[in-house]
């Protein structure tokens, strides 16, 4: 079966995608995670200026959990022209630019100083949860300031599509949604970490993450990416494409999220677990599923979820608008 | 395609069980507990509140581990963190040269302990800049089947130069072919039978020479590289080398020579935190 997914008139060999902060640094880089199977690679996110991460320990993890607190370290523009610029020379698959910044208006520089590169998406970093020291609380946090965000982007872009990466750290990222899709998001990268979390060393009894505190993923974040892809689909009524992602291992964790309403799956902490070949790993199994299931179209898979409950007369539950619902 | 087990991405504390002063700026510290390291392996290790780094693993018998590292700064009394890189490889009975320049010392002392009990014969080749910043000779002569082979910069011990010059020089003799060669002014004892196979550790310029040379005799050689470490499980990226994509914590750090010659960054730069290039 042909696993090839076109949205916005690009077209990915799979829906598998590197996901922004893994293997992102440089071209070679790239170049072998496309080797591995992606259907698409997403560079780490890029910054107006030089900008420095935190000290190690960046990335620990478990069978259960990965924190991360490595600060969005990046070079600058010159570094990513050279990186991008080697990459789109022979370009094997379609990049996303993921972009960030301190501010509404540098945001639009930066995508100004990453749009000549030409790249197929920018994906707009709103909700990185490791330099709330830095800059306070990401702008995924407020409606306002991520609808401004997109505006500010979105009136730089041109015809490149404007992805926003959304928090699930939020009440209602159904209504940060609305406010960026209102403000002119073309799609939405759904999710990034969660939390942040902290882990403590016994003996020494300090953090273990330089940071103290960092973005939590790994398998255990799939169900809150799920539920936060699907509140995105309803709330924009699944007219806007989603790269869904979190906690994604295996094909069957893909088409789930895919059920849920992404067009295309984010693959980040896994690389770590199944080796750099994860990719073409969930390639097979997605394959296998869907011969087995008797699926013949990969695209018939997004927002099936949504689908099968009006089907069966089920209101699709309507995402919370502020603060968790409580079962007792 | 390799990933490291999930029980070594966490640090473990571990009590110095002692330290020992080497020369002005280098100390080895022992730690009680065994990390199950093999030659050639690194690990994170961790100064809790201050950083985090790989360091190549100069010892581990089972019951201690040690590593030996420029001391700089306070150290903490708690360090840890494992990782696992790629092996180095030999065959029992080859005759291996050892290249080791300034702390490389360290990690080639635990491969040469390990080789001599596969009944290896071995040409040690120690350099530094000067005699003061020579490591681990004592080590190193106390193993059986070991010839040493010093070299310094200024000449204040043994031969005056690098000890790649000083390899060159054996293997020019050496690899004719020919057992029972007489021996080579300048280059101390050993059998002169051919040398099957190098590995070397030591500042890259140093490597890259021994690249050179061993690809110009047709010797395999192993190459343990360097690079900047975030995660040293093979998902940051920081440490991957152009143009070939492979990351050194997971795919490396000993690198075959067949592989090291298509790395085009080899000897020419390096990246740091930010991803940014340094020239050597």
């Amino acid at each position: 079966m042909n696993l090839s997914q076109t949205l916005l008139g690009v077209t990915f060999g799979n829906p598998t995608i590197l996901a922004s902060g893994i293997m992102g640094i440089t071209a070679s880089s790239w170049r072998l995670v496309t080797q591995n199977g992606a259907g698409g690679i997403t560079t780490k996110s890029l910054w107006l200026k030089e900008h420095k991460g935190h000290k190690n320990p960046t990335i620990i993890s478990t069978e259960h959990w990965t924190l991360n607190a490595v600060g969005v370290p990046d070079a600058g523009p010159e570094k990513a022209h050279e990186e991008i610029g080697s990459f789109m020379k022979n370009k094997p698959v379609p990049l996303i630019a993921n972009i960030i910044a301190e501010s509404v208006e540098n945001f639009a520089a930066t995508a100004e100083a990453i749009l000549p590169l030409q790249p197929d998406f920018l994906e707009v970093n709103i909700s990185c949860p490791n330099v709330e020291d830095e800059f306070g609380k990401p702008f995924a946090c407020s409606a306002p300031a991520a609808a401004a965000v997109t505006r500010a982007v979105k009136k730089v872009s041109g015809k490149t599509p404007v992805f926003i990466k959304l928090s699930p750290n939020v009440d209602s990222i159904a209504a940060i949604a609305e406010a960026c899709a209102s403000a002119g998001a073309d799609g939405f990268t759904v999710i990034n970490t969660v939390g942040p979390g902290m882990a403590i060393d016994l003996r020494s009894r300090m953090p273990i993450l330089a940071n103290k505190v960092g973005g939590l993923s790994g398998p255990g974040i799939k169900p809150i990416a799920v539920k936060c892809v699907a509140d995105v689909y309803s709330a924009t009524k699944g007219k806007l494409p989603i790269i869904g992602t979190g906690g994604i291992y295996t094909g069957e964790d893909a088409i789930e999220i895919m059920l849920a309403g992404a067009s295309l799956v984010g693959i980040g902490t896994a690389v770590g677990d199944r080796g750099i070949d994860v990719f073409a790993k969930i390639c097979d199994e997605m394959q296998l599923w869907c011969t087995n299931e008797g699926v013949d179209e990969i695209g018939s898979l997004v927002g099936g979820m949504h689908r099968e409950l009006s089907q069966r007369n089920t209101p699709t539950r309507k995402p919370s608008r502020s603060g968790q619902s409580r079962t007792s | 395609m390799s990933s490291i087990p999930l029980q070594s991405r966490l640090p473990k504390t571990y009590k110095i069980k002692a330290i020992k002063q080497e020369t002005e700026m280098v100390r080895t510290y022992t730690f009680d507990g065994s990390l199950g390291a093999r030659p050639g392996q690194f690990v994170m290790v961790w100064l809790p509140g201050i950083d985090e780094k790989p360091f190549s693993v100069a010892f581990d018998n089972g019951a201690e581990t040690k590593i030996t590292f420029f001391a700089v700064g306070p150290m903490s009394e708690e360090f840890a963190r494992c990782s696992v890189g790629d092996l180095v490889e030999w065959k029992a009975g080859q005759h291996i040269a050892l290249v080791a320049g300034g702390y490389g010392a360290a990690p080639m002392y635990f491969v040469a302990a390990e080789t001599v009990h596969h009944g290896c014969t071995l040409e040690v080749f120690v350099g530094a800049r000067s005699k003061e910043h020579l490591l681990y000779l004592k080590e190193l002569e106390s193993l059986p089947h070991v010839s040493l082979h010093v070299a310094t910069n200024d000449g204040s011990m043994g031969f005056k130069g690098f000890n790649v010059q000083h390899l060159g020089k054996m293997l020019e003799v050496c690899q004719r072919g020919s057992k029972g060669n007489k021996g080579l002014k300048g280059v101390k004892g050993g059998d002169l039978d051919p040398i099957d196979q190098v590995f070397a550790c030591g500042p890259e310029m140093m490597l890259k020479a021994v690249s050179e040379l061993t690809a110009k005799y047709k010797i395999p050689s192993q190459l343990s590289l360097e690079r900047y470490m975030k995660c040293g499980y093979g998902i940051c990226g920081n440490c991957v080398v152009d143009p070939l994509g492979i990351r050194l914590c997971t795919e490396g750090p000993v690198v075959k020579n067949d592989a090291c010659v298509k790395i085009e960054e080899f000897g020419k730069y390096h990246r740091d935190a930010l991803g940014k290039k340094h020239a050597f």
